[in-house]
C-alpha cells in the first residue's frame, strides 16, 4: 500500500488571472513597433505591401527581434530525417519554405534552415502610424479658402444647463454640500435643481487649406522595371499618407512619355506605357490644370515628378523654364530620379542648374531610398 | 458516472498497471487546465518563470498554432518532486488516459535516470523566487536595464558546463554533507562557493572550460552585483533543463514505449481503439525532414527489447538470456543519454529498417545527399553533441593583458551563422565590458571575429 501522500491528486483551479503570457507578449508587441520605427526604409520598399488591397496584414522579416544564439551556419548544416523506407540519394526531400530544422523537433512548425530573419505579421496601420508620424506637406500655407475642419471635441466646460449623461457628480454634491452648509446643516441632502453641474464640450476646430497634388510620373520605355516599382512605391506611400492625414488634399495623376495625359488612381499604378521621353509634356498638363481647377490663392500646389531622367535633350530647355513656371504657383515643386548606377542623365544635368528654395529633388539609388525620399520631400518646412 | 469520476478512476486504473510493470515514479499531480495555460506553461518550461519578451513571443506563436488547428500540446509534465502533469480541459477521456500513462513514464525517467540525478527538485518554487528576484531588480534598476541584461544572458544561456555538478558534489558531499539549497539567495558570494571550490581547493581551470556564464559572473570586472546574480539564477535555470535537452529521445521513446504498452492493456471499446490509434499515430508520426524524438526513441527501445528477448547465439555466449529484453531497456533508461542510446544500440539493420538519411540544402531543395548507415549516426551523434549548441571554450580572461574575453570555437566542420555570431558578441561585450574576440574556421581557415565596443573586426589567424 503506498502511503496517503503518494495517492495523486487531481485539481482544476481558476487561471482566469494568469496572464504572464499575454503581458510578455504585448512587450514583445512593443519591440516590434519600435523595430518596424528602425526597419522604416527596408520595410517601405517591400514589394508584397503595394499588392495589398490595404487592410492586409503584411509579412515583414525584422532583424532586429531575432534571439541571437550561437548557431551554426543553417545553409551547410547536414540534417537527418527518415523515409517510408524506399528513399534514395538525390529524392528531394523539401523545397526551401516548408523543411522543418531538426533539433526543433517540429514544435515550431514553418521554421525552415536557412531563415534567418523573424518574421513577423504587422498591419499596414502599424507601418503607416510609425511612418506618418515623420511625415508632413512642406511649406503648407493658409489660403482664402480655408476648409474648416472638426477633429476633436473636449469636455473643457461646465454649465447649469445640459445633458443628463453628462453630470458632474463631483461639482453637483460640492455644491449641494455649500448650499446645505450655508443653511446650517453640512450634508449632501436634499440637491436641488439649482445644484446640478453639467459637463460640456466645445468643438476643436482646425483650419486646414486646400491643397493639390500632383503625381507626374514617367511612364517611357526607359524606365525599367525597379525604376517603375520604385516611382509607384513613392506615390503609394504619398496618396496613403495624403489620404490618412490630410482631409482636404486632391491627388492628379498624371503620366507622360512624349505625350501626357491626366489618369485614374488604378490607371497609373497599374499600367505600363513605352515610348521616348518629353518631360515638358507633363509639366504643360499640369500647368493648364491649374490654370482651369487649382488657383494658387485658395490650393496650396505640390507637383512631384518621378523620372529615370532619360528626357529627351532638346526638351530640358523646356523644362527648366516650365519649372520656374511651375514654382510661382507651387509650395514646392518635387523631383525624383531613379538612377542606381549614376548614368548620366539629361533632366538631372539641366536641374543642377536651378537654385530656387522651392525646387527639391532626391536621386533615389537603391529601394530603400522610397523612403528617403518620401522624408525629404515631406518634411515640414516653410519657404519664403 | 461524471467525466471527473472518470478520470479519477482512470488514473488510478493506469497507476496500479504502471506500477505492476515496475514503473517507478514521483507522487503525481494533475492540473487540468485552459489552452492558454498550457501554452504559456510550454513557453516559458515552467509555471512560474521570469519575465521576457522572448517567452511572450514564443507563448504568442504556440497558441496562434493551436488557434489555427496547425499543433496542439495536450500534456506539460514538470520534472520536479511531486511531479506536476498539465492536462489540456478539451482532452477526451481516451486522450487522458494515453497522456495519463505517457506522463507517469516521463516521472520515472525524471526520477530514474542518472542525468537527471543532479537536478534540482523544488525547481518549482526555485524559478518562482527568480521571478520575484527579477522583478524587484525591474523596480530598482529599471525595466530597460533589466531587460538588456536578461537579453545578453539569454544570448549564451546555453553555453554552461553541466559536468561541473557531477564533479563538483563529490567534493561537496564529503566535505560539506549535502549541497545547499540556493533557494534563499542570500549573498551571490556564497552561492558560488557551493561551486566554486575556495582557494585551497584547486580552482576550476577557466582554461578550455565551456561554462561562459560561470566565467562572466565570476571574473567580469564590468557587472554589478544584481546583473551577477541574473547571470547565476539563469545559469542554475540551464542546468535543471539541461538534462531534458540531452535526453530528449529517449525520454520521449520511453513515455511513448509505455503509453503504448499501457494502453494496450486497457479494455477500449472499439471506438476508444480507433481514437487512441489516432492519437498516438499524430504523436509518433516520423518526418522526412526531421527527426520525431518520439518516434525513433520509441522504435530504438522496441528493436533493443526484441533483440535482447531473442538474442543471437553470440549473445547467448555473452551471458545474455532470453526474455531480457525489458531488464535491458530499464537499464538503459537508467543508465544513457541520447549520444550513448544512440552510438551503443542504432544497429545497422535498425538504421536501414528505419531509412534514416541526411539530408542538406542545395540551391532551392532540400536534397538527401548521404545513406551509409555509419555517416548518418556519426551525424545524428554530432548533432546531439552539447545539446545542438555549437562548443566555445574559454582560452583568455585576461587576453593582451587587457582583460579581454578570448573564446575559441571547436570547429566539426560546420561554420557558424556568421551574422548571428557578430550579434552575440555585442550582447556578450555589454557582460563584460571589453573586447570580446573568438576564433573560429570559415571556409576551412582559422579567422578570429573581434567586438571592441564600436566596431566588428574579422582578422585571419595564422599559425
Amino acid at each position: 500500500m503506498t502511503s496517503h501522500k503518494d495517492e495523486p491528486i487531481i485539481t482544476e483551479a481558476d487561471w482566469s488571472l494568469h496572464q504572464k503570457g499575454e503581458q510578455d507578449q504585448r512587450r514583445h508587441m512593443e519591440k516590434v513597433k519600435e523595430a518596424i520605427k528602425q526597419n522604416l526604409p527596408d520595410i517601405v520598399s517591400e514589394e508584397e505591401i503595394m499588392t495589398t488591397d490595404g487592410n492586409n496584414i503584411v509579412k515583414i522579416p525584422i532583424r532586429s527581434l531575432d534571439e541571437y544564439k550561437i548557431r551554426y551556419n543553417a545553409n551547410q548544416q547536414q540534417h537527418i530525417g527518415q523515409g517510408d523506407g524506399d528513399s534514395q540519394v538525390g529524392d528531394v526531400v523539401a523545397r526551401d519554405a516548408d523543411a522543418t530544422a531538426d533539433g526543433e523537433m517540429g514544435e515550431n512548425a514553418g521554421d525552415q534552415p536557412g531563415e534567418d530573419v523573424y518574421e513577423t505579421e504587422i498591419s499596414l496601420t502599424d507601418i503607416e502610424e510609425a511612418l506618418f508620424e515623420e511625415l508632413a506637406l512642406p511649406n503648407l500655407q493658409q489660403k482664402d479658402e480655408s476648409e474648416l475642419t472638426i477633429t476633436d471635441i473636449e469636455f473643457n466646460d461646465v454649465r447649469k444647463k445640459g445633458l443628463t449623461g453628462n453630470i458632474d457628480k463631483k461639482r453637483t454634491i460640492l455644491s449641494a454640500l455649500r448650499r446645505n452648509s450655508r443653511d446650517g446643516k453640512p450634508t449632501i441632502a436634499p440637491i436641488h435643481d439649482d445644484d446640478l453641474r453639467f459637463k460640456t464640450w466645445n468643438d476643436v476646430i482646425q483650419y486646414e487649406s486646400k491643397a493639390v497634388v500632383l503625381a507626374l510620373m514617367d511612364t517611357s520605355g526607359s524606365m525599367g522595371p525597379f525604376e517603375k516599382k520604385l516611382s509607384r512605391s513613392f506615390f503609394f506611400w504619398m496618396t496613403r499618407f495624403l489620404r490618412t492625414k490630410y482631409d482636404h488634399v486632391e491627388i492628379v495623376y498624371i503620366a507622360h512619355h512624349t505625350r501626357a495625359k491626366v489618369v485614374t488612381e488604378d490607371e497609373f499604378f497599374h499600367k505600363g506605357e513605352s515610348g521616348g521621353t518629353i518631360c515638358s509634356s507633363a509639366y504643360r498638363t499640369a500647368l493648364s490644370l491649374i490654370e482651369e481647377k487649382y488657383h494658387p490663392h485658395i490650393y496650396n500646389i505640390y507637383p512631384f515628378h518621378f523620372s529615370d531622367g532619360d528626357n529627351l535633350s532638346s526638351d530640358n530647355k523646356n523644362c527648366l523654364t516650365l519649372v520656374h513656371e511651375l514654382m510661382k504657383v507651387s509650395a514646392i515643386f518635387g523631383y525624383g530620379e531613379i538612377n542606381a548606377y549614376r548614368r548620366y542623365s539629361t533632366l538631372m544635368s539641366a536641374y543642377r542648374q536651378i537654385d530656387h528654395p522651392k525646387f527639391l529633388h532626391y536621386i533615389l539609388r537603391r529601394k530603400q531610398d522610397v523612403y528617403h525620399a518620401l522624408t525629404h520631400f515631406f518634411k515640414d518646412r516653410a519657404i519664403d | 458516472m461524471s467525466l471527473n469520476k472518470q478520470l479519477h478512476y482512470a488514473i488510478d486504473q493506469i497507476t496500479e498497471i504502471a506500477k505492476g510493470y515496475g514503473l517507478d515514479f514521483y507522487p503525481m499531480r494533475y492540473e487540468i487546465c485552459p489552452p492558454e495555460i498550457i501554452y504559456t506553461f510550454g513557453a516559458y518550461g515552467m509555471p512560474t518563470r521570469f519575465t521576457h519578451w522572448s517567452f511572450g513571443k514564443q507563448y504568442h506563436k504556440m497558441k496562434l498554432h493551436y488557434d489555427i488547428g496547425l499543433s496542439k500540446i495536450y500534456e506539460l509534465v514538470i520534472n520536479s518532486n511531486p511531479c506536476y502533469a498539465f492536462l489540456l480541459n478539451s482532452n477526451s477521456l481516451i486522450q487522458n488516459k494515453l497522456i495519463i500513462a505517457h506522463v507517469l513514464a516521463h516521472s520515472d525517467f525524471f526520477k530514474n535516470n542518472y542525468y537527471f540525478s543532479q537536478t534540482r527538485q523544488d525547481m518549482v518554487e526555485s524559478m518562482a523566487q527568480t521571478s520575484e528576484r527579477i522583478a524587484r531588480y525591474e523596480q530598482k534598476y529599471g525595466k530597460e536595464k533589466v531587460e538588456a541584461t536578461l537579453d545578453a544572458v539569454i544570448s549564451i544561456q546555453e553555453h554552461i558546463d553541466p559536468s561541473i555538478i557531477f564533479t563538483q558534489q563529490s567534493v561537496t558531499k564529503q566535505e560539506q554533507g549535502p549541497i545547499k539549497r540556493v533557494d534563499n539567495y542570500e549573498d551571490l558570494s556564497e552561492d558560488n562557493q557551493q561551486i566554486i571550490p575556495q582557494s585551497t581547493e584547486p580552482k576550476i581551470d577557466i582554461d578550455n572550460n565551456k561554462d561562459l556564464l560561470l566565467c562572466i559572473a565570476e571574473h567580469s570586472r564590468f557587472l554589478d552585483d544584481w546583473q551577477r546574480d541574473i547571470v547565476m539564477m539563469l545559469r542554475e535555470e540551464m542546468l535543471y533543463f539541461w538534462p531534458q535537452l540531452k535526453t530528449k529521445i529517449m525520454n520521449e521513446g520511453w513515455a511513448s514505449y509505455w503509453h503504448q504498452t499501457i494502453m494496450r492493456d486497457l479494455p477500449l471499446t472499439s471506438d476508444e481503439t480507433v481514437e487512441f490509434a489516432k492519437l498516438h499515430a499524430s504523436v509518433v508520426q516520423p518526418s522526412t525532414t526531421s527527426l520525431n524524438p518520439y518516434y525513433l526513441g520509441l522504435k530504438l527501445f522496441e528493436d533493443i527489447e526484441a533483440t535482447y528477448n531473442h538474442p543471437t547465439g553470440e549473445m547467448i555466449r555473452q551471458g545474455i538470456k532470453p526474455g531480457s529484453g525489458r531488464a535491458k531497456i530499464f537499464e538503459i533508461r537508467e543508465l544513457e543519454s541520447d549520444i550513448s542510446f544512440i552510438r551503443n544500440y542504432a544497429t545497422k539493420k535498425f538504421m536501414t529498417k528505419e531509412d534514416m538519411y541526411i539530408f542538406q540544402k542545395q540551391n532551392e531543395h532540400y536534397v538527401i545527399s548521404d545513406q551509409d548507415y555509419e555517416h548518418v549516426k556519426q551525424q545524428l551523434v554530432q548533432q546531439l553533441v552539447n545539446g545542438g549548441f555549437p562548443t566555445i571554450l574559454i582560452k583568455d580572461i585576461d587576453y593582451l593583458r587587457n582583460g579581454e574575453l578570448y573564446l575559441y570555437h571547436q570547429y566539426e566542420g560546420t561554420e557558424l551563422d556568421v551574422i548571428y555570431l557578430e550579434k552575440v558578441l555585442t550582447y556578450l561585450y555589454t557582460l563584460w565590458g571589453r573586447s570580446i574576440h573568438i576564433e573560429t574556421v570559415i571556409e576551412e581557415k582559422s579567422v578570429a571575429f573581434t567586438f571592441d565596443g564600436n566596431k566588428q573586426i574579422k582578422r585571419a589567424i595564422y599559425r
